[in-house]
Protein backbone atom coordinates (compact mmCIF):
# COMPACT_ATOMS: atom_id res chain seq x y z
CA UNK A 1 0.00 0.00 0.00
CA UNK A 2 1.02 3.28 -0.79
CA UNK A 3 1.96 5.90 1.43
CA UNK A 4 0.91 9.36 0.40
CA UNK A 5 1.94 12.39 1.10
CA UNK A 6 1.13 16.30 0.98
CA UNK A 7 3.29 18.37 1.37
CA UNK A 8 1.38 21.54 0.92
CA UNK A 9 -1.54 22.69 2.33
CA UNK A 10 -1.66 26.12 3.30
CA UNK A 11 -4.39 26.78 6.17
CA UNK A 12 -4.59 30.04 8.17
CA UNK A 13 -2.29 28.86 11.55
CA UNK A 14 -4.41 31.69 13.63
CA UNK A 15 -7.38 29.34 12.61
CA UNK A 16 -7.29 26.18 14.33
CA UNK A 17 -10.68 25.04 13.25
CA UNK A 18 -9.75 25.20 9.41
CA UNK A 19 -6.75 23.58 10.42
CA UNK A 20 -8.49 20.86 11.94
CA UNK A 21 -10.71 20.64 8.90
CA UNK A 22 -8.56 20.67 6.28
CA UNK A 23 -5.85 18.02 8.14
CA UNK A 24 -9.41 15.59 8.94
CA UNK A 25 -10.37 15.56 5.73
CA UNK A 26 -6.64 14.59 4.55
CA UNK A 27 -6.46 12.04 6.25
CA UNK A 28 -10.16 11.06 5.72
CA UNK A 29 -8.88 10.98 1.95
CA UNK A 30 -6.06 8.46 2.78
CA UNK A 31 -2.95 10.51 3.21
CA UNK A 32 -0.31 9.79 5.59
CA UNK A 33 1.57 12.42 5.68
CA UNK A 34 0.82 16.52 5.43
CA UNK A 35 3.23 19.07 4.98
CA UNK A 36 1.68 22.65 6.25
CA UNK A 37 3.21 26.04 5.46
CA UNK A 38 4.32 28.08 8.69
CA UNK A 39 5.90 31.74 8.56
CA UNK A 40 9.32 31.50 9.34
CA UNK A 41 9.15 32.61 12.65
CA UNK A 42 6.68 30.33 14.01
CA UNK A 43 6.55 29.70 17.98
CA UNK A 44 7.57 26.10 19.40
CA UNK A 45 4.02 26.42 20.88
CA UNK A 46 2.28 26.55 17.46
CA UNK A 47 4.23 23.79 16.09
CA UNK A 48 3.36 21.74 19.15
CA UNK A 49 -0.33 22.59 18.59
CA UNK A 50 -0.17 21.49 15.01
CA UNK A 51 1.39 18.39 15.79
CA UNK A 52 -1.48 17.80 18.19
CA UNK A 53 -4.10 18.66 15.87
CA UNK A 54 -2.51 15.85 13.13
CA UNK A 55 -1.45 13.01 15.98
CA UNK A 56 -5.20 13.09 16.65
CA UNK A 57 -6.44 12.12 13.06
CA UNK A 58 -2.91 9.59 13.21
CA UNK A 59 -1.26 12.20 10.31
CA UNK A 60 2.02 12.69 10.49
CA UNK A 61 3.06 16.88 10.44
CA UNK A 62 5.92 18.58 8.30
CA UNK A 63 7.31 21.26 9.22
CA UNK A 64 7.34 22.93 5.93
CA UNK A 65 8.17 26.64 5.09
CA UNK A 66 8.29 28.88 1.77
CA UNK A 67 10.32 31.55 0.64
CA UNK A 68 9.58 34.19 -1.88
CA UNK A 69 13.13 35.81 -2.48
CA UNK A 70 13.40 39.01 -4.58
CA UNK A 71 17.24 37.69 -5.08
CA UNK A 72 19.47 35.21 -4.73
CA UNK A 73 21.08 36.74 -1.81
CA UNK A 74 18.07 37.19 0.09
CA UNK A 75 17.42 33.33 -0.60
CA UNK A 76 21.13 32.33 0.71
CA UNK A 77 20.37 34.40 4.04
CA UNK A 78 17.08 32.68 4.59
CA UNK A 79 18.59 29.63 3.96
CA UNK A 80 21.49 29.82 6.17
CA UNK A 81 19.44 31.33 8.77
CA UNK A 82 16.16 28.84 8.77
CA UNK A 83 17.35 25.25 6.71
CA UNK A 84 17.66 23.98 10.42
CA UNK A 85 14.43 24.88 11.89
CA UNK A 86 12.08 23.44 9.06
CA UNK A 87 11.65 19.57 7.48
CA UNK A 88 10.78 20.72 4.00
CA UNK A 89 12.01 24.19 2.51
CA UNK A 90 10.19 25.23 -0.73
CA UNK A 91 11.15 28.22 -3.19
CA UNK A 92 8.95 30.01 -4.92
CA UNK A 93 11.28 31.44 -7.96
CA UNK A 94 9.89 34.40 -9.44
CA UNK A 95 13.01 35.55 -11.14
CA UNK A 96 15.46 33.81 -13.13
CA UNK A 97 18.46 34.21 -11.14
CA UNK A 98 16.49 33.20 -7.92
CA UNK A 99 15.38 29.94 -9.84
CA UNK A 100 19.00 29.55 -10.86
CA UNK A 101 20.64 29.61 -7.48
CA UNK A 102 17.42 27.74 -5.78
CA UNK A 103 18.45 24.86 -8.25
CA UNK A 104 21.99 24.55 -7.79
CA UNK A 105 21.30 25.08 -3.54
CA UNK A 106 21.52 22.08 -2.20
CA UNK A 107 19.63 22.71 0.64
CA UNK A 108 16.50 23.58 -1.09
CA UNK A 109 14.02 20.76 -1.51
CA UNK A 110 11.65 21.75 -3.70
CA UNK A 111 11.25 24.18 -6.38
CA UNK A 112 8.00 25.83 -6.95
CA UNK A 113 6.91 28.68 -10.00
CA UNK A 114 3.84 30.70 -9.66
CA UNK A 115 0.28 29.63 -11.95
CA UNK A 116 -0.57 32.94 -12.46
CA UNK A 117 2.07 34.23 -14.78
CA UNK A 118 3.42 31.64 -17.64
CA UNK A 119 6.37 34.34 -18.02
CA UNK A 120 7.64 33.64 -14.25
CA UNK A 121 7.62 29.78 -14.85
CA UNK A 122 11.62 29.36 -15.28
CA UNK A 123 11.97 25.51 -15.61
CA UNK A 124 13.60 25.26 -18.71
CA UNK A 125 16.55 23.12 -19.44
CA UNK A 126 19.31 24.89 -17.89
CA UNK A 127 17.25 25.24 -14.72
CA UNK A 128 16.23 21.19 -14.93
CA UNK A 129 19.74 20.53 -15.67
CA UNK A 130 21.09 22.26 -12.36
CA UNK A 131 18.24 20.95 -10.20
CA UNK A 132 19.51 17.32 -11.30
CA UNK A 133 23.05 17.81 -9.77
CA UNK A 134 21.31 18.65 -6.54
CA UNK A 135 18.32 17.23 -4.24
CA UNK A 136 15.62 19.96 -5.60
CA UNK A 137 12.39 18.51 -7.05
CA UNK A 138 10.20 20.50 -9.04
CA UNK A 139 6.40 20.52 -6.77
CA UNK A 140 3.51 20.72 -8.80
CA UNK A 141 0.30 22.69 -7.11
CA UNK A 142 -2.80 21.85 -7.99
CA UNK A 143 -5.36 24.05 -6.43
CA UNK A 144 -4.19 26.49 -8.75
CA UNK A 145 -5.48 24.13 -11.67
CA UNK A 146 -8.10 22.96 -10.39
CA UNK A 147 -9.60 26.81 -9.62
CA UNK A 148 -8.08 28.35 -12.98
CA UNK A 149 -10.81 28.53 -15.97
CA UNK A 150 -10.49 28.92 -19.99
CA UNK A 151 -7.65 30.87 -21.20
CA UNK A 152 -5.89 30.23 -18.24
CA UNK A 153 -6.17 26.83 -17.58
CA UNK A 154 -4.93 26.24 -21.26
CA UNK A 155 -2.00 27.97 -20.39
CA UNK A 156 -1.47 26.55 -17.48
CA UNK A 157 -1.90 22.99 -18.73
CA UNK A 158 0.55 23.38 -21.70
CA UNK A 159 3.34 25.19 -18.98
CA UNK A 160 2.74 22.35 -17.17
CA UNK A 161 3.48 19.77 -19.66
CA UNK A 162 6.73 20.96 -21.01
CA UNK A 163 8.25 21.19 -17.27
CA UNK A 164 7.16 17.49 -16.39
CA UNK A 165 8.65 16.56 -19.86
CA UNK A 166 11.84 18.41 -19.24
CA UNK A 167 11.85 17.20 -15.99
CA UNK A 168 11.47 13.77 -17.04
CA UNK A 169 14.06 13.72 -20.04
CA UNK A 170 16.74 15.13 -16.89
CA UNK A 171 15.48 13.67 -13.97
CA UNK A 172 14.52 15.86 -11.47
CA UNK A 173 12.11 14.56 -9.18
CA UNK A 174 8.67 15.94 -9.83
CA UNK A 175 6.37 16.26 -6.85
CA UNK A 176 2.67 16.50 -6.84
CA UNK A 177 1.01 18.99 -3.87
CA UNK A 178 -2.42 20.17 -3.42
CA UNK A 179 -1.68 23.72 -2.13
CA UNK A 180 -4.86 23.91 -1.00
CA UNK A 181 -5.92 26.87 1.31
CA UNK A 182 -9.54 25.80 2.37
CA UNK A 183 -11.20 21.71 2.11
CA UNK A 184 -13.01 22.54 -1.06
CA UNK A 185 -9.87 22.18 -2.38
CA UNK A 186 -8.34 19.13 -0.87
CA UNK A 187 -9.03 15.98 -3.17
CA UNK A 188 -7.81 12.40 -2.63
CA UNK A 189 -4.81 11.16 -4.40
CA UNK A 190 -5.91 9.32 -7.18
CA UNK A 191 -7.88 11.85 -8.03
CA UNK A 192 -4.91 14.00 -8.26
CA UNK A 193 -3.05 11.36 -10.34
CA UNK A 194 -6.06 11.30 -12.84
CA UNK A 195 -5.74 15.10 -12.64
CA UNK A 196 -2.07 14.88 -13.26
CA UNK A 197 -3.21 12.85 -16.89
CA UNK A 198 -3.75 16.43 -18.32
CA UNK A 199 -0.41 17.62 -19.06
CA UNK A 200 0.45 13.89 -19.94
CA UNK A 201 1.84 12.43 -16.37
CA UNK A 202 1.50 8.92 -16.67
CA UNK A 203 -0.31 7.18 -14.05
CA UNK A 204 2.47 5.18 -12.09
CA UNK A 205 4.92 8.67 -12.36
CA UNK A 206 2.17 10.77 -10.47
CA UNK A 207 1.32 8.12 -7.95
CA UNK A 208 5.55 8.11 -7.35
CA UNK A 209 5.06 12.03 -7.56
CA UNK A 210 2.27 11.96 -4.95
CA UNK A 211 3.77 9.01 -2.36
CA UNK A 212 7.23 7.94 -2.99
CA UNK A 213 8.95 11.00 -3.85
CA UNK A 214 8.01 13.77 -1.20
CA UNK A 215 8.39 10.76 1.30
CA UNK A 216 12.35 10.42 0.71
CA UNK A 217 12.09 14.39 0.32
CA UNK A 218 11.03 13.66 4.26
CA UNK A 219 12.90 10.79 5.33
CA UNK A 220 16.76 12.71 3.99
CA UNK A 221 15.96 15.83 5.88
CA UNK A 222 15.07 14.50 9.06
CA UNK A 223 17.69 11.99 8.94
CA UNK A 224 20.31 15.26 8.31
CA UNK A 225 18.18 17.21 11.38
CA UNK A 226 18.62 14.60 13.82
CA UNK A 227 21.33 15.01 16.29
CA UNK A 228 22.71 12.21 15.32
CA UNK A 229 23.33 12.95 11.94
CA UNK A 230 27.40 13.39 10.94
CA UNK A 231 27.61 13.64 7.17
CA UNK A 232 25.46 11.97 4.40
CA UNK A 233 26.12 8.58 5.27
CA UNK A 234 27.90 8.79 8.67
CA UNK A 235 26.09 9.23 11.74
CA UNK A 236 26.56 8.43 15.53
CA UNK A 237 25.04 5.01 16.56
CA UNK A 238 25.59 5.11 20.31
CA UNK A 239 28.02 7.28 22.84
CA UNK A 240 30.48 6.90 25.50
CA UNK A 241 29.42 3.99 27.04
CA UNK A 242 30.27 2.19 23.50
CA UNK A 243 34.12 3.38 23.48
CA UNK A 244 35.28 1.92 26.77
CA UNK A 245 38.80 3.37 26.44
CA UNK A 246 37.53 6.57 25.60
CA UNK B 1 -18.60 -2.36 -23.26
CA UNK B 2 -17.13 -2.89 -19.96
CA UNK B 3 -18.36 -0.37 -17.30
CA UNK B 4 -16.78 0.98 -14.26
CA UNK B 5 -19.08 1.93 -11.32
CA UNK B 6 -17.64 5.42 -8.94
CA UNK B 7 -18.79 6.12 -5.69
CA UNK B 8 -18.81 9.30 -4.34
CA UNK B 9 -19.55 11.72 -1.58
CA UNK B 10 -19.92 15.57 -1.99
CA UNK B 11 -18.78 17.58 0.86
CA UNK B 12 -20.61 20.80 1.13
CA UNK B 13 -22.93 22.25 3.95
CA UNK B 14 -25.72 22.90 1.31
CA UNK B 15 -27.25 19.89 -0.73
CA UNK B 16 -27.97 19.27 -4.36
CA UNK B 17 -30.23 17.85 -6.35
CA UNK B 18 -29.89 15.03 -8.41
CA UNK B 19 -30.13 17.32 -11.55
CA UNK B 20 -26.98 19.96 -10.46
CA UNK B 21 -24.75 16.98 -9.95
CA UNK B 22 -25.48 15.55 -13.35
CA UNK B 23 -24.49 18.91 -14.99
CA UNK B 24 -22.04 19.96 -13.21
CA UNK B 25 -19.93 16.89 -13.60
CA UNK B 26 -21.33 17.46 -17.43
CA UNK B 27 -20.06 20.96 -17.80
CA UNK B 28 -16.78 19.36 -16.22
CA UNK B 29 -16.16 16.89 -19.01
CA UNK B 30 -17.16 18.92 -21.64
CA UNK B 31 -14.68 21.61 -20.23
CA UNK B 32 -11.91 19.53 -19.83
CA UNK B 33 -11.92 16.89 -22.60
CA UNK B 34 -14.29 18.31 -25.37
CA UNK B 35 -17.41 17.35 -27.22
CA UNK B 36 -15.32 14.02 -28.42
CA UNK B 37 -13.93 13.58 -25.05
CA UNK B 38 -17.68 13.34 -23.63
CA UNK B 39 -18.64 11.16 -26.25
CA UNK B 40 -16.31 8.57 -25.05
CA UNK B 41 -17.38 8.43 -21.68
CA UNK B 42 -21.12 7.08 -21.57
CA UNK B 43 -21.82 8.94 -18.39
CA UNK B 44 -24.80 8.40 -16.13
CA UNK B 45 -25.72 8.99 -13.01
CA UNK B 46 -26.94 5.47 -10.87
CA UNK B 47 -28.24 6.38 -7.29
CA UNK B 48 -27.91 9.27 -5.18
CA UNK B 49 -29.02 10.03 -2.26
CA UNK B 50 -29.30 13.34 -1.07
CA UNK B 51 -29.99 13.49 2.46
CA UNK B 52 -26.50 11.53 2.83
CA UNK B 53 -24.77 13.40 -0.08
CA UNK B 54 -23.30 10.42 -1.57
CA UNK B 55 -23.90 8.83 -5.19
CA UNK B 56 -22.88 6.28 -7.81
CA UNK B 57 -22.21 7.22 -11.18
CA UNK B 58 -21.19 5.04 -13.85
CA UNK B 59 -18.92 5.22 -17.20
CA UNK B 60 -17.08 2.97 -19.53
CA UNK B 61 -13.99 1.61 -18.40
CA UNK B 62 -11.22 2.77 -21.08
CA UNK B 63 -12.49 6.36 -19.64
CA UNK B 64 -12.97 6.05 -15.87
CA UNK B 65 -9.49 8.64 -15.31
CA UNK B 66 -10.88 11.23 -17.26
CA UNK B 67 -14.18 10.75 -15.45
CA UNK B 68 -12.17 11.29 -12.22
CA UNK B 69 -9.90 14.20 -13.33
CA UNK B 70 -13.23 15.69 -14.45
CA UNK B 71 -15.11 15.27 -10.73
CA UNK B 72 -12.27 16.28 -9.32
CA UNK B 73 -12.02 19.49 -10.94
CA UNK B 74 -15.69 20.44 -10.27
CA UNK B 75 -14.92 23.57 -8.01
CA UNK B 76 -18.71 25.22 -7.46
CA UNK B 77 -22.53 24.26 -8.38
CA UNK B 78 -25.43 26.67 -8.63
CA UNK B 79 -21.94 29.16 -7.73
CA UNK B 80 -21.62 27.51 -4.31
CA UNK B 81 -18.79 25.84 -3.56
CA UNK B 82 -18.59 22.34 -3.77
CA UNK B 83 -16.11 19.15 -3.97
CA UNK B 84 -16.85 15.88 -5.24
CA UNK B 85 -14.96 13.20 -3.85
CA UNK B 86 -14.39 9.76 -5.40
CA UNK B 87 -14.71 7.32 -2.91
CA UNK B 88 -13.90 3.73 -4.65
CA UNK B 89 -13.78 2.84 -8.16
CA UNK B 90 -15.16 -0.98 -8.96
CA UNK B 91 -16.00 -3.14 -12.00
CA UNK B 92 -19.61 -4.27 -10.56
CA UNK B 93 -22.55 -2.68 -8.14
CA UNK B 94 -22.48 -5.75 -5.71
CA UNK B 95 -18.30 -4.80 -5.24
CA UNK B 96 -18.22 -1.34 -4.88
CA UNK B 97 -20.96 -1.70 -1.82
CA UNK B 98 -18.95 -4.09 -0.40
CA UNK B 99 -15.97 -1.66 -1.15
CA UNK B 100 -16.85 1.37 0.26
CA UNK B 101 -18.97 1.86 3.40
CA UNK B 102 -21.66 4.66 2.07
Amino acid sequence: MKRFVDLHLQPSIKDLNQVKNMVGLASELGYHMIGITLPPNVTRGTVKQLQSICNNVKLNLIRRVDFFPKTPRELLHNLSRFRRKFEVISVVCTSKAVSRQAAKDRRVDLLSFPSTNPRQRFFDNAEAELASKTFSSLEIDMAPLILSKGFHKIRLLSSLRKEVKIARKFNVPVTISSGATNTDLIRGPYDYAAITALFDMAMPLALHALSTTPFTIVQRNREKLSPNFVAPGIRVVGRKNYCPNA
Amino acid sequence: MRKRYLAFKIKSEQSVNKRDITDAVWNAVLKLFGEYGAGQINLALIEYDQEKSWGIMCCSRRTVEMVRASIASVTEINEKSFAIHVLGVSGTLESLRRKVTL
